[in-house]
């Protein structure tokens, strides 16, 4: 379940913020809800969300029962070096998702 | 002779068009029935969750499956231009068993004699994101099935589902979606029940789902007997749905309640 979308534009220019979305495949099950059979399905969230800027940590979203399925996540950073821009999300279950993304600063 | 047939394929089309109870011109797809944050969701391709399955579609069109190691890729190459136009003509008579049936079924039919690939599972991630990928390559071309000798038997039969009470509520679909459209259940306005949308994302699944599902938690919500997926009479309403929904433009990935 590491699929995800992602936007980030190419090139900004330095001192400029910009906008990033990610989009992630997940069920985010509440642990509410019952299967086919009845029986109940394990809550299951994505827990920790966090966006590194050249490693070092520049966003940290922490999810929960109350997010809907697939999360769309938007936010803005302001453009420093150019670099890479790396995404990583874990859930309860301890699956992890990444997304990569390098960035051009020009001026 | 040339000009005589075309006159009578014209008069045709025209008296089947006049037994539709919505006329072309009132046809509103469901997407005008939502709130406008739905049809901002729907618009927007990278807030529109449908996508997820759309991307995961063109990953799985080029992977291998069965042991001939072939891909769709394959046999049709890029999905944009071979498979723009297929969704807006399905469910379609399928010639080699004379049967017709839907898009999700065509992909499992190639699967299974191009591919010798086992079938995807009805509502599995990759049936749906496959049938996503094909349908979207449509996206704003109108509906138009054709109803033909080989295809008016299952026609009539989707009619007939269509227009029969079912269930303890004893609600045919007619008396919701051409007798009360656009009225309130509830909170809901009632839509005419289009399928152009479909595979679409809904919101109370929280998940993509093929038009199968959602005719099936229609006959949940009258307290019907729920159609298995493989029955015929799905397949049957789905054509009859699709011809009366003809020259609405096709909104895969559609986003519904």
């Amino acid at each position: 379940m590491a699929a995800s979308r992602l936007q980030v534009p190419a090139e900004v220019r330095r001192g400029d913020s910009f906008e990033v979305k990610i989009s992630i495949r997940h069920p985010m099950e509440t642990g509410f809800r019952v299967d086919d059979s009845g029986k109940p399905i394990p809550r299951n969230t994505i827990r920790e969300f966090t966006c590194r800027y050249n490693g070092k940590p520049v966003f940290i979203a922490r999810l929960g029962s109350g997010i809907a399925a697939n999360p769309y996540l938007r936010f803005f950073l302001t453009a420093a070096e150019s670099g890479q821009l790396s995404f990583e999300w874990v859930d309860e279950a301890g699956e992890r998702g990444d997304a990569l993304a390098s960035l051009t600063v020009v001026g | 002779m040339r000009v005589a047939a075309l006159l009578f394929a014209c008069w045709a089309a025209g008296a089947v068009a006049q037994t539709r109870a919505i006329p072309a011109t009132e046809l509103r797809s469901g997407l005008t029935f939502g709130s406008a944050e739905l049809r901002a969701m729907q618009a927007d391709d990278f807030a529109n969750p449908g996508m997820l399955w759309v991307e995961r579609g063109q990953k799985l069109w080029q992977t291998p499956a069965g042991p001939a190691g072939r891909t769709c890729a394959s046999c049709h190459a890029d999905p944009a231009a071979s498979m723009k136009g297929v969704a807006a003509r399905y469910p379609a008579l399928d010639a080699s068993t004379r049967r017709v049936i839907d898009l999700e079924s065509r992909i499992n039919a190639c699967r299974a004699s191009r591919q010798q690939a086992p079938r995807l599972a009805a509502e599995s991630e990759d049936l749906l994101a496959l049938t996503a990928l094909v349908a979207y390559q449509s996206r704003g071309l109108p509906l138009s099935v054709t109803i033909s000798e080989g295809t008016r038997e299952t026609f009539e039969q989707g009619r007939g589902f269509y227009y029969a009470p079912h269930g303890q509520m004893n609600l045919s679909c007619a008396d919701c979606h051409e007798r009360n459209w656009g009225r309130r259940l509830l909170a809901e306005t009632i839509s005419q029940g289009h399928p152009n949308a479909y595979p679409a994302y809904r919101l109370e699944w929280q998940t993509m789902g093929s038009l199968g599902r959602r005719i099936r938690s229609c006959l949940f919500g009258i307290r019907a007997q729920m159609l298995p997926y493989d029955d015929p009479t799905l397949t049957a309403l789905e054509l009859f749905l699709a011809w009366r929904a003809a020259g609405l433009p096709i909104e895969v990935p559609g986003v519904r309640r």
